[in-house]
C-alpha cells in the first residue's frame, strides 16, 4: 500500500466523535467551500516553492526539486501557508498504515477510538480500509468525518464502509443551487449518503454549518432535521444521530473570500442558534450540539 | 509581623487577626532543638516547615473517624447518633469546629457520600438535598479556608450524586472535593463528577486501588491539596526542601547527588522528628485531646510528612552545570535525572527510622508539594513549570512514573476549554489512561470557571479581584491564591484544547 499524505494528527480531540479520539486529517479534497476554515487542505503540495524563503527558521527547503519540510525547525509561524497560492502546505508528511498504526499504538490505552478527516478522507478509502481493520484489533473504534460527496452505495466501497463503526456527515445547505455556489457541486449526493448511511445504522452525527448573510440556515436546519428525525425513528437504535449545528467563525478563512462572498457575513449569535436547535427538537431530534 | 501591625492590618478579617495574633505567640518562644545545618537552611529559605510554628501544638493534619461519630456519637460533646439527614449534617458541623490542624480548621471531612447515605432515600431526596446544600454553605462560609477537603466515592450513591449537585449549584471553593475513582465506580458517578469539574473545580480523581495498596488495605482520605494520609491519624507536620535553591550549592550533578542531597535528606528528616518529639512529649495534645481519648484518631496512625518543591528547577540547574541544554518536562535526560532524585530521596526516608514512632515500620512519607504564594522562580513538586507545559498526552506520560513515589500527595491540574463541556467522556478516557500509566491523582477545571485550582487548594477569581481593590475578604486562601497568581502565574496554566 502506498503511503498517504496527511496534513495533521490530533492525540486527544474531544469534537470528532464519542469520548476522547485521535484525530487524522487527511490532505486533499475535492471541495473548495468559500468558508472553508483550513483551505490549505485543499491540495496536494505542487512543489512551485514560492514558500522557501518566506521561512524564517529555513525548515523548508527543495530536494529533488520537491519541496521538504524539517518538522523540527519549523516554529509554526504558518507564513508558508500564507503565502502558498495553491490552497495547500508544504507541512504534510506521508505516512505508511504501519507508520500511522504505531502512532495510534502510542495513545491507545487513553483514546475509544480513531476519527479520520480531512480534506476528504474518503479520497484515500483504500488506505483508511486497511488502516481501520487494523485499528480495529487494538479494541479502537472507527469513526469517518466526510463531506458526503462520494456515492458510498457504489460496490468498491463496501469493503470501506463495512470496516468503518459510524460516519459524520456535513449537509452544507439545502438548495441544490446554493450548494453549487458554496463547494462547487450539487448536493444530491449527500442527502443520498445521508439516507444510506442512516438506514445502515452508521450514521452517528450531521453537520450543518450555520452562516448568517449567506445561507439560508433555517431551510437547510428545517429540511436536514426532519430527514434525520425519519431515520432516527425507523431505526430505533440505541444511539439517536446527533444534530450538530456548528457556528461560521471567520478564523481561518480565506482573505480575499471574507472581502468579497462572504463580506456580509458575520457568527450567528446565541439567539439565533437557540432558533435553530428548537427547530431541530421540534423534528424530534434530542440530540442537537451546538459549537 | 509586630503585635500591632496585625490589629492594624486592614485586609483581614476578625477571625485572621486572632490566628495571626495567635502565630505570633506562637512564634515569641523556641523550643525546638536545631542542627546548625537546619538553622541556616532554614534562614536560607531551602528547609522550609511553612510556617507550621515554633512550638507546634497539634498535629498539622488531623483526619478523625467520622464513621465512628456518626455510628456512635460523641461523648465529650454529648452528641448522640444521628436519626435523620438534619441530624446527621448538624451533628457533623458542630463536630468539624473541634477538629483542629495546622490552620485551626479542619483538612480532613470524611467520605461524606458514605457518611450521609443511610439517611437518603428515594421518598426524602428532596429534602436531603435541601439539608446538604446547606451543609455545604455551611462548611463554605464557616471554614474559612479551602485547605479542607471532603471526598466521596468510589460507589455511586444517591448522597454522592446529591453532594454533585449541590456543589455544581453553589460554585463555592470550600470543601476541597476528591472522588476516589475504581472499577465500582459507575460511568454516571465519573460522568457528573467531571461536569461539575468543569463548571467549579471539583472533585479531582484519586486512583482507588493505588491508594489502598500504599495504606496496606487501611482505610485512606485525601485531605488538605491532596495529601494522601490514614484515617483515624494523619500527618504530624510538613517540612519542605526547595530543591531549586539546594541544587545552587552543588558543584556538579554528582556532587548534588552524592553529597547535597542525601546531607540535605537526613538534616531534615531530623527537624521533622524534632517537631514530632515536641508534639508526641511536650505538646499535651495527644494526653487531652477528645477526639484521642474516644479513639476518633489513634497516635500510632500519624507520621510525618517530607515535602519537595522546584524539582524542575533543581534539574534544569544540575543539567547546565553538566554543560546540557535539555530542561525538565521536555528532555529525556532531565526527566531520568528527576526521577533519580526522588529515588534516592524514596531510599533514605525507607531506611529512616523516627524513634518516636513505636510501629519500626513506619515510615514518613514523600510529598510533592504545591508550593507557597512567595515561591518565585521554584515550580510546584515535581510539576513542568507553567508556559512549558507540553501536550497533554506528552505531559501526562513524563508525569506519570512521578506518581509511585508520592503516597500522601502529588498530582498535576489541567485546564480544560469548554468544548469538553459537550463531552466530558472524552476527559474520563483521558483519566482512566493517566491511571492505567501509573498516575494516582488528576484535578481539572473549566477554563471559563470562577472557582479555580490554584495550586491544590482552591479559590475564586472575583474574590481574588476584591482583594485586588483592597477589600477584606472571608477566606484566607484568597489571600495565598493571589501571591500565587502573581508569582506563580497559575492562571496561565496551558489551556487543553
Amino acid at each position: 500500500m502506498k503511503n498517504t499524505r496527511i496534513n495533521k494528527i490530533i492525540n486527544f480531540s474531544n469534537v470528532d466523535g464519542p469520548g476522547n479520539r485521535m484525530s487524522i486529517f487527511f490532505q486533499g479534497c475535492n471541495y473548495n467551500c468559500l468558508y472553508c476554515h483550513n483551505p490549505e487542505t485543499i491540495n496536494k503540495c505542487n512543489s512551485c516553492g514560492i514558500c522557501i524563503d518566506i521561512c524564517p527558521v529555513k525548515a523548508l527547503s527543495i530536494v529533488e526539486s520537491k519541496v521538504c519540510w524539517n518538522k523540527k525547525n519549523c516554529i509554526n509561524c504558518d507564513r508558508c501557508i500564507d503565502i502558498c497560492e495553491s490552497n495547500s502546505s508544504p507541512k504534510t508528511i506521508d505516512y505508511s498504515v504501519e507508520e500511522l498504526l504505531e502512532k495510534i499504538k502510542k495513545v491507545s490505552g487513553f483514546i475509544r477510538g480513531i476519527t479520520v478527516s480531512g480534506g476528504e478522507a474518503i479520497l484515500n478509502y483504500k488506505f483508511i480500509t486497511q488502516l481501520f481493520k487494523e485499528v480495529k484489533k487494538l479494541g479502537l473504534t472507527t469513526f469517518v468525518d466526510t463531506n458526503g460527496s462520494i456515492d458510498l452505495r457504489d460496490k468498491i466501497y463496501s469493503e470501506f464502509v463495512c470496516a468503518t463503526d459510524k460516519f459524520m456527515v456535513d449537509i452544507k445547505v439545502w438548495d441544490e443551487k446554493a450548494h453549487k455556489n458554496l463547494t462547487g457541486y450539487g448536493n444530491s449526493k449527500v442527502i443520498r449518503s445521508i439516507e444510506f448511511l442512516g438506514n445502515l445504522g452508521k450514521l452517528y452525527e450531521v453537520r450543518t454549518v450555520v452562516v448568517p448573510g449567506l445561507l439560508n440556515n433555517i431551510e437547510t436546519v428545517t429540511k436536514v432535521s426532519h430527514m434525520i428525525g425519519e431515520i432516527n425513528s425507523k431505526n430505533k437504535l440505541d444511539e439517536d444521530i446527533i444534530y450538530k449545528l456548528i457556528k461560521y467563525r471567520q478564523i481561518g478563512v480565506r482573505k480575499e473570500i471574507l472581502e468579497r462572498e462572504l463580506s456580509k457575513s458575520i457568527s450567528p449569535d446565541e439567539k439565533m442558534m437557540k432558533e435553530l436547535s428548537k427547530i431541530v427538537r421540534g423534528n424530534k431530534i434530542e440530540k442537537v450540539i451546538i459549537i | 509581623m509586630n503585635i500591632l501591625e496585625i490589629i492594624k492590618d486592614t485586609n483581614i478579617t476578625f477571625e485572621q487577626r486572632i490566628l495571626g495574633l495567635a502565630r505570633a505567640a506562637e512564634n515569641s518562644i523556641d523550643v525546638l532543638e536545631m542542627t546548625d545545618y537546619v538553622k541556616q537552611y532554614r534562614e536560607e529559605g531551602i528547609i522550609c516547615d511553612l510556617f507550621e510554628g515554633n512550638a507546634p501544638y497539634r498535629p498539622r493534619y488531623i483526619l478523625p473517624d467520622y464513621n465512628k461519630f456518626i455510628n456512635e456519637g460523641c461523648n465529650f460533646l454529648n452528641i448522640d447518633p444521628p436519626a435523620d439527614i438534619w441530624e446527621a449534617t448538624n451533628n457533623l458541623l458542630m463536630f468539624y469546629k473541634h477538629v483542629p490542624s495546622i490552620t485551626t480548621m479542619p483538612v480532613y471531612l470524611g467520605n461524606i457520600d458514605y457518611l450521609l447515605e443511610k439517611f437518603v432515600t428515594d421518598e426524602n431526596k428532596d429534602e436531603c438535598y435541601r439539608a446538604i446544600k446547606l451543609f455545604l454553605k455551611h462548611i463554605d462560609t464557616t471554614i474559612t479556608d479551602s485547605f479542607c477537603h471532603a471526598n466521596i466515592g468510589p460507589r455511586e450513591t444517591k448522597a454522592g450524586m446529591l453532594i454533585l449537585k449541590a456543589t455544581k449549584e453553589l460554585e463555592l471553593p470550600t470543601p476541597n472535593l476528591t472522588l476516589k475513582y475504581s472499577d465500582e465506580t459507575t460511568n454516571k458517578l465519573a460522568i457528573e463528577s467531571i461536569d461539575t469539574a468543569l463548571v467549579t473545580a471539583k472533585p479531582s480523581f484519586a486512583k482507588d486501588s493505588m491508594y489502598k495498596e500504599d495504606f496496606g488495605g487501611n482505610e485512606y482520605g485525601i485531605v488538605s491539596c491532596y495529601n494522601g494520609l490514614e484515617v483515624g491519624g494523619g500527618a504530624h507536620t510538613l517540612v519542605r526542601v526547595r530543591l531549586g535553591k539546594l541544587s545552587k550549592k552543588a558543584t556538579n550533578c554528582s556532587d548534588f547527588m552524592e553529597n547535597i542531597l542525601p546531607r540535605l535528606a537526613n538534616e531534615m528528616l531530623g527537624y521533622i522528628d524534632e517537631r514530632i518529639r515536641f508534639i508526641i512529649e511536650e505538646s499535651v495534645f495527644f494526653q487531652v485531646n477528645f477526639l484521642v481519648a474516644e479513639g476518633f484518631i489513634k497516635k500510632e496512625k500519624f507520621i510525618g510528612l517530607f515535602g519537595i518543591v522546584g524539582l524542575a528547577e533543581c534539574v534544569n540547574h544540575l543539567m547546565e552545570l553538566e554543560g546540557n541544554t535539555g530542561r525538565f518536562g521536555s528532555n529525556d535526560q532531565a526527566n531520568k535525572l528527576g526521577e533519580d532524585i526522588v529515588k534516592t530521596l524514596t531510599k533514605i526516608l525507607k531506611d529512616h527510622r523516627c524513634k518516636h514512632f513505636e510501629d519500626k515500620e513506619k515510615k514518613h512519607l514523600l510529598h510533592s508539594q504545591v508550593g507557597i504564594e512567595t515561591d518565585a522562580g521554584e515550580s510546584p513538586g515535581c510539576r513542568i513549570p507553567i508556559g512549558e507545559e507540553p501536550e497533554i498526552f506528552e505531559h501526562i506520560v513524563q508525569s506519570s512514573p512521578f506518581h509511585k513515589y508520592f503516597a500522601s500527595g502529588i498530582g498535576d491540574i489541567y485546564s480544560f476549554d469548554e468544548t469538553y463541556k459537550k463531552n466530558p467522556q472524552a476527559i474520563l478516557d483521558i483519566i482512566k489512561g493517566g491511571f492505567n500509566m501509573g498516575l494516582r491523582f488528576f484535578s481539572m477545571y473549566g477554563s471559563d470557571c470562577d472557582v479555580v485550582r490554584v495550586t491544590g487548594y482552591l479559590v475564586k477569581k472575583s474574590e481574588m479581584e476584591k482583594l485586588d481593590c483592597g477589600k477584606v475578604v472571608l477566606r484566607d486562601t484568597t489571600i495565598l491564591g493571589k501571591g500565587a497568581r502573581d508569582n506563580g502565574r497559575v492562571l496561565e496554566r496551558k489551556l487543553r484544547k
